[in-house]
């Protein structure tokens, strides 16, 4: 699979639409897999995670399924598109940059099905919806796990479930987490109010790229926690409510921002197109603060004929490895801070031209 | 999942940013919580779970237990949070089984489970060693012995 073929492409993740993509941006499920009669990945050797690789990808290559899925050697991979992989959330940080050893990744080509090979499970199922599926995600992934497990014996246990590298996954080994953008209960500093409502239920909340990354441009991811002791839908249920509330909590500062400092929030937005389309030097981070500020402006209607997924196609674009592929070359910070504004200059010129 | 520092229920799941891309997760009750974001930063670290180091370094009899199958000990897993093989949930069940509850609040598996019924237990067991026999076997460029571990393997799998 060539890798720059998927450069245009949004990915199922961006795609701006599914329900409720006015706060959901995507939903992601994750099974946890491991083979029967092999050491969990960070105790096999070279030539244990060689054979596990072997196996897999015979299993996913015959898997039936109605789609393709292309398995990608990530330990050939350069480290830029390692991190381009990434940024597509098709392989974490640790697959890409901390594990070593045969590992890999197998992908369908609308980037919505990806399993992972020596994670920290021997196998790690993903899907990626964009808008509220947990439904859709889940019936896709068990239906990946079905197929893979017609091929593979799964180290399943009678009282403890499926079995994990890591105790806190096992049982359903299912991680179900869903992104949302929170931009008005930021702004009106409510955003504790989500935090209160996961409280009950002992769920987490974490930054775009999982574990350990802090939230930038308002997004948040919600995931469960608990893994054991509960089915795949209650767990699923459980998730479902508590969406549903942040939801009503972030509609409800939306209207109120709307009502009450409409003109305010006009010039925020219009601030935000500002700086993005004439700065010179502009860091990721402050392009996806102002990139916030946008895509919640096209939701309150303050910007005319700028479509979501333009949004998106721009934070995408913008991260470092995608930056360096659309640029054709390995920039350093400085220079890729001066890369990411000319891009975005010239993106909002030929929006600008084209729409007024 | 129980708070670090009572037992209450943790509700706050803190984020600590310690520098370049080094970050470090707290789980913490309300209360805890609030105490633990007024004191000075240094204190934070401590805020890591410490029945490790309560206990002491000395090698301790749980600690010592070992695994059959992948040779792990379970002192090994308390420092890296990762078990060795499938087996160690056979092998450390005792010591696991209070480390579960209190992440998960159970200690029995309500979802689904595999279509194919997993291969008899002894044969699984068996299986696990004979690879690491064979993985020793390689390592010390013993290759008739070898030769003849990965004859019984492929005997069981295909058994």
């Amino acid at each position: 699979m060539n890798l720059d073929s998927l450069l245009p492409n949004l990915g199922e993740w961006l795609r701006g639409t599914g329900p409720e993509s006015d706060v959901v941006v995507s939903t992601r499920i994750r099974l946890a897999r491991n083979l029967v009669n092999f050491p969990f990945t960070n105790r096999a050797s070279h030539h244990q995670k060689g054979e596990i690789a072997g196996r897999a990808k015979e299993a996913i290559a015959k898997a039936d399924l109605p789609y393709k899925l292309d398995y990608i050697d990530v330990a050939v991979l350069s480290p830029l598109d390692r991190q381009f992989l990434v940024e597509r959330q098709l392989i974490s940080r640790e697959l890409a940059a901390v594990l070593d050893g045969p590992r890999g990744v197998a992908v369908d080509d609308k980037e919505s099905v990806s399993v992972m090979v020596n994670e920290e499970d021997h196998l790690r199922l993903q899907v990626l919806r964009s808008g509220f599926a947990l439904d859709e995600a889940w019936q896709d992934i068990d239906r990946v796990d079905d197929a893979l497990e017609a091929r593979l014996t799964y180290a399943f246990h009678a009282q403890f479930g499926y079995l994990t590298a890591c105790p806190t996954n096992v049982g359903i080994g299912m991680r179900a987490s869903v992104m949302l953008h929170l931009p008005a209960l930021g702004l009106t500093k409510q955003i504790d109010k989500v935090f209160r409502a996961l409280q009950k239920i002992n769920l987490a909340v974490r930054g775009l790229h999982g574990e350990g990354s802090r939230a930038f441009g308002d997004l948040y991811q919600i995931s469960n926690q608990v893994t054991l002791g509960k089915s795949e839908s209650k767990v699923l249920n459980e998730i479902r409510e508590v969406i549903q509330t942040i939801l009503q909590y972030e509609r409800q500062a939306r209207n109120a921002l709307v009502k009450e400092r409409k003109q305010a929030e006009q010039d925020r937005v219009a601030r935000a197109i500002g700086t993005l389309g004439s700065a010179t030097m502009i860091t990721s981070e402050e392009t996806m603060e102002l990139l916030s500020a946008v895509r919640l402006g096209i939701h309150l209607h303050l910007l005319d004929d700028l479509p979501a997924t333009t949004v998106n196609q721009l934070f995408i674009h913008t991260q470092a490895a995608h930056l360096q592929k659309l640029m054709g070359q390995p920039l350093d910070g400085e220079e890729r801070n001066a890369a990411r504004a000319k891009y975005l200059r010239s993106k909002l010129r030929e929006l600008g031209t084209s729409q007024r | 999942m129980k708070c670090q520092r009572c037992p209450k229920q943790a509700t706050l799941h803190i984020t600590e940013v310690l520098g370049e891309d080094r970050f470090e997760e707290v789980h913490l009750c309300e209360e805890c919580a609030k105490k633990y974001l007024h004191e000075p930063p240094q204190k934070k670290a401590e805020a890591k779970p410490t029945e490790s180091a309560a206990e002491g370094e000395e090698p301790d009899a749980v600690g010592e237990k070992q695994c059959e199958a992948c040779g792990i000990k379970f002192v090994e897993f308390r420092n890296h949070g990762r078990l060795g093989c499938p087996h160690d949930y056979d092998a450390f069940k005792e010591d696991l089984l209070p480390l579960l509850e209190s992440v998960h609040g159970d200690t029995r598996h309500a979802g689904k489970s595999p279509r194919r019924l997993p291969k008899a237990k002894g044969a699984q067991l068996e299986l696990a060693q004979l690879r690491r026999k064979l993985q020793q076997f390689v390592t010390d460029e013993k290759y008739e012995e070898a030769a003849r571990i990965r004859d019984r393997i492929k005997e069981l799998e295909d058994g």
